[in-house]
C-alpha cells in the first residue's frame, strides 16, 4: 500500500461529502485523511483527501470520483511537487519540573504555546507528518492527554493553480 | 446517447391572465415541473400518488400532453419507466410520493443504474420545514439512493424546478445513460415562482467524452488487422448507443465473429452467420470458447461482468483487450485494457471502421472460422425433453418466439425462464429484448412489459416470466386492464424458484431448500398444491387466464393470446421442474470448464 494525496476540486453543494465518503466506503477504498474547505472561487470547495492504495485501485478511486457530478477536478500531488502540511494541538501534562524542557522543545521544533494552565500547556504544530510525528515522540514521556489533529492540506509547487492542472489518465 | 438534453422550446409556455407581456409567466412549482416535463418531451409518465406529491398530482390531472399510468405499486412504476426507455430509447419517468413511495421505487432505480438505463424518478419530500425531524412519511431519498443513480437531487425552491429537471434530464440520457432522483419537497411544489425557459444548467463537473482519440483508434485498427482469432465483444452499450448499424458494417468489414451478452441481445441478429450467441454463464458454447481461445477482444459496450467473464484471471488468457467504452471508470476496472477507448459505441465504431478500412488489411482468420464452425456443429444450443411427461419450458420459449416473430418485445423475468428466453428466442433487432441484467431483479417482466407496451403500442409485447417472479409483481395485471395496455405474460410455471433449484440439485447434494412454491400441477406423479391458481387470477384482474399442460395446445395458446387484444393474456403453462439451463460454466472456475450439458464438457484445445 502507498500513501497518495488527492485534491478534489469540488461544488459546495448539500450531500457532497457523503457522496465522496460513500463512494470511498462502497468501493472498499480507505481514507487515510481528511480536509475540506472553501476555495478562492466562490461556490467551489476544496478536499485534500489521503488514501493508501497500489496504483490500480488509485485509478479507479479517482475514475469513479470523477463520476460524480458534482467533482469538477482532480489532481493527485507528488509529495517532491507540492507543499504538504498536517496542523495539530496537543495538550501535554507540565509541572515545574518538566515545564521549561517541554518550553524547549517547542522552540525546536518552531510550534507555539497558545493555552497555558498549572498543569498542563496546549502546543500548536504545523508541519509535514514527519516533523509532527517527531514533536508528538519528544512530548510523550511528559504525558499527552489529548490531541486533535486536522487532515492533511497540500497545494502544488509554483505558479500553477489546480484549475489549470489535469490530472494524469 | 448524445441526444441533446433540453429541446428547444417549441411552444410558448401558458401565459397567465394577470401577467404583462413577455413576462414570465409565474407558476406554482408544481406547474413548474409539468411544464418543464412537456418542454423536454415527456409524453408518459408512471406512478401514484400521495400526501408530499399531491400538489403536482393536481396540476399534472389537467396535462392533455402528458398521459398518467397509475400503477399499483410503485416499484411497478419503476419498473416500467425502464421498460419504456429500454424498449424506445426515450427516458422512462417514475413518480412517486415521499417515504415509502420514494422506497418502493429503490428496486426500480438500482437496476436501472446497473442496466444503464436512462430514468427520471420523480419525489414528493415533505415541507422544507419538516425535513430532518423524522416527520410523517419522511425519508432521506436523496441519500438512499446516492449510490444507485448517477446524481440525486433535492428541490426547495419553486424556481429551481426547471434547472433541476432540465439537468436530471441531461444527466440521465447523456453519456452512459442511468437513473436520476429528483425529490421536491411540498412547499417547493405548492410556492410559485416565474417559469422561465430555456433554464440555465450548469453542470461544470459532467462532461462526457463521446469521441475518441485517433491515437488509440488506430490501434485498435491495427490489431484488428493483425489478429488471428478476433471476437467482437458486445455488451448494451451499443443497444443504449443505438449502433446497431455500425457494428453490422464493422462486422462484416473485418468477418470477425460476434458475440452479444445478455445485455446487447438483439444488437446484432441472431441469424447472421458471424453472430455465435452469448457468452457467459448461461452462454453458447461458441461464444464461451471463441473468447475463451481468442487473441484479441474488441469490446463494444460491454464490462467483462463477473457472469461473463467467469474466474477472471483464467479468462481469455491469449487475448489483448480493445476497451470500448463511454464510461472511463468501466475500463480496466476488471482486466487490463491494451488499448482504451474512452466514447459513444456508435461513434468509435464509425472511426474504427475508416481507420481499419483506410490500413486496408485483410485479417487472416480462415483458421479461426474453421475452429468455430466446428464448435458451432458440434455444441449447437439445444434441450432435451422432459422425462417426467410436463412440457419442455425451452420448447415454449422457443415457440413464442418463432410465432411472433422479430419485431415482437419481449420482457423476461430473471431465473431460469430469463436465460432459456435469451437463448432460445432469435433478436434480429435491438431493443426487442429487455431484461434486468446487472442487478437480478425478480418480478421485472410484468411491469416492464407494461412499459414497453405503453412506450411502443404497435408492437406485440411478452412477458417471459418465472411463477416466482410473476409473484412479485402480478398486481400490475390490474393497471393493464384499466389502461388498455394489453401485455401477454407467458408464465413458465415450474412451480419453483427454478435457478435456485438448479443449483441446489447441482451444488447442495439435491437439497431443495425452500424453493417449491406450489403453483403446479394438481395430477399425476410431480403433483404439487396450486396456490394461486393463475387462471383464476388473471380472470380476477380481468385478463384472459389459459393453461397449458399438453404439448399440442402449446400453438393454439399463444396464437389465442396473439389475437387477444382487448385485454392482457396470461398463459400458465404448466413446465417440468427437472428442465435445467445449460450449457452452463459453475460459479468460481475459467470458462473452460464450461460443461454443455451435466457432466459433460466440450473438447477444449489446450494450448
Amino acid at each position: 500500500m502507498s500513501h497518495h494525496v488527492l485534491s478534489l476540486l469540488v461544488e459546495d453543494k448539500p450531500g457532497l461529502l457523503t457522496r465522496v465518503a460513500g463512494l470511498f466506503a462502497r468501493r472498499g477504498f480507505n481514507i487515510n485523511s481528511l480536509a475540506v474547505g472553501p476555495t478562492e472561487i466562490e461556490g467551489l470547495s476544496r478536499i485534500t483527501v489521503v488514501v493508501d492504495v497500489e496504483e490500480l485501485p488509485l485509478e479507479q478511486v479517482t475514475k469513479q470520483l470523477n463520476k460524480l457530478v458534482n467533482v469538477i477536478k482532480i489532481v493527485e500531488l507528488d509529495p517532491s511537487q507540492s507543499v504538504q502540511r498536517e496542523h495539530l494541538l496537543i495538550k501535554v501534562r507540565v509541572d515545574n519540573t518538566t515545564r521549561s524542557q517541554i518550553l524547549e522543545a517547542v522552540n525546536l521544533f518552531r510550534a507555539r504555546v497558545v493555552d497555558v494552565s498549572p498543569d498542563a500547556l496546549v502546543i500548536e504544530v504545523t508541519g509535514d507528518s514527519g516533523k509532527v510525528q517527531a514533536l508528538l515522540r519528544v512530548l510523550e514521556p511528559y504525558g499527552i492527554r489529548e490531541i486533535a489533529q486536522s487532515g492533511l492540506l497540500a497545494i502544488g509547487r509554483g505558479g500553477k493553480s489546480i484549475t489549470e492542472r489535469v490530472y494524469k489518465s | 446517447m448524445t441526444a441533446p438534453a433540453i429541446p428547444a422550446p417549441d411552444a410558448p409556455a401558458p401565459a397567465p391572465p394577470s401577467a404583462k407581456k413577455d413576462a414570465p409567466p409565474i407558476l406554482t412549482g408544481s406547474g413548474q415541473v409539468l411544464a418543464t416535463l412537456e418542454k423536454l418531451g415527456v409524453t408518459d409518465v408512471f406512478g401514484i400518488p400521495g400526501g408530499a406529491i399531491m400538489p403536482f398530482y393536481d396540476e399534472l390531472m389537467a396535462s392533455t400532453a402528458i398521459r398518467h399510468i397509475l400503477v399499483r405499486h410503485e416499484q411497478g412504476a419503476g419498473h416500467a419507466a425502464e421498460g419504456y426507455a429500454a424498449a424506445s430509447g426515450r427516458v422512462g419517468v417514475a413518480i412517486a410520493t415521499s417515504g415509502p413511495g420514494a422506497t418502493n421505487l429503490v428496486t426500480a432505480i438500482a437496476d436501472a443504474y446497473m442496466d444503464s438505463v436512462p430514468m427520471l424518478a420523480i419525489t414528493g419530500q415533505v415541507f422544507s420545514t419538516s425535513m430532518g425531524t423524522d416527520a410523517f412519511q419522511e425519508v432521506d431519498i436523496t441519500g438512499i439512493t446516492m449510490p444507485i443513480t448517477k446524481h440525486s437531487f433535492l428541490v426547495t425552491d419553486p424556481a429551481q424546478v426547471p434547472a433541476t429537471l432540465a439537468a436530471a434530464h441531461h444527466i440521465a440520457t447523456t453519456g452512459r445513460p442511468g437513473p436520476v432522483l429528483v425529490d421536491i419537497t411540498k412547499d417547493a411544489q405548492q410556492k410559485s415562482a416565474p417559469f422561465i425557459w430555456p433554464p440555465k444548467v450548469d453542470l461544470p463537473g459532467y462532461r462526457p467524452v463521446t469521441k475518441a482519440h485517433g491515437k488509440q483508434i488506430l490501434s485498435a485498427a491495427e490489431l484488428l488487422g493483425a489478429a488471428k482469432r478476433p471476437v467482437l465483444y458486445v455488451g448494451g452499450g451499443v443497444i443504449r448507443a443505438e449502433a446497431s448499424a455500425e457494428l453490422l458494417q464493422l462486422a462484416e468489414l473485418t468477418s470477425a465473429p460476434v458475440v452479444t451478452t445478455l445485455m446487447a441481445r438483439g444488437a446484432f441478429p441472431d441469424s447472421h452467420p458471424q453472430h455465435l450467441g452469448m457468452p457467459g454463464m448461461h452462454g453458447s458454447v461458441p461464444a464461451v470458447l471463441a473468447l475463451q481461445e481468442s487473441d484479441l477482444i474488441v469490446s463494444l459496450g460491454a464490462r467483462f461482468d463477473d457472469r461473463v467473464t467467469g474466474k477472471v484471471t483464467d479468462f481469455a488468457p491469449h487475448a489483448k483487450i480493445v476497451h470500448v467504452d463511454i464510461d472511463p471508470a468501466e475500463i480496466g476496472k476488471i482486466r487490463h485494457a491494451d488499448v482504451p477507448i474512452v466514447g459513444d459505441a456508435r461513434e468509435v465504431i464509425v472511426d474504427l471502421i475508416d481507420a481499419f478500412r483506410a490500413q486496408g488489411a485483410t485479417p487472416d482468420i480462415a483458421e479461426w472460422w474453421t475452429r468455430l464452425e466446428q464448435l458451432r456443429v458440434n455444441y449447437p444450443l439445444g434441450y432435451s425433453e422432459p422425462e417426467d411427461g410436463l412440457l419442455s419450458p425451452q420448447h415454449i420459449i422457443q415457440r413464442i418466439g418463432e410465432l411472433s416473430g422479430p419485431e415482437a418485445v419481449y420482457a423476461a423475468g430473471v431465473g431460469q425462464h430469463q436465460m432459456w428466453a435469451a437463448q432460445f428466442i432469435d433478436y434480429e433487432r435491438p431493443h426487442a429484448w429487455l431484461n434486468s441484467g446487472g442487478a437480478g431483479t425478480m418480478g421485472y417482466a410484468v411491469p416492464a412489459a407494461m412499459g414497453a407496451k405503453v412506450a411502443e403500442p404497435g408492437r406485440l409485447v411478452w412477458a417471459i416470466d418465472g411463477d416466482g417472479c410473476f409473484q412479485m409483481t402480478n398486481q400490475e395485471l390490474a393497471t393493464c386492464t384499466i389502461n388498455d395496455i394489453p401485455i401477454k405474460v407467458a408464465i413458465i410455471n415450474n412451480s419453483s424458484l427454478g435457478m435456485v433449484r438448479q443449483w441446489q440439485t447441482l451444488f447442495y447434494d439435491g437439497r431443495h431448500s425452500f424453493t417449491d412454491l406450489n403453483t403446479g400441477h394438481l395430477d399425476g406423479e410431480n403433483t404439487t398444491r396450486m396456490v394461486p391458481d393463475f387462471v383464476k387470477l388473471a380472470e380476477a384482474y380481468g385478463a384472459l387466464g389459459i393453461r397449458v399442460t399438453k404439448k399440442e395446445e402449446i400453438d393454439a395458446a399463444i396464437q389465442l393470446a396473439i389475437e387477444t387484444n382487448d385485454r392482457p393474456v396470461v398463459i400458465d403453462f404448466v413446465v417440468s421442474r427437472d428442465a435445467m439451463v445449460w450449457p452452463m460454466v459453475p460459479q468460481g472456475v475459467g470458462n473452460s470448464q464450461v460443461q454443455y450439458a451435466r457432466d459433460h464438457a466440450p473438447a477444449w484445445e489446450e494450448e
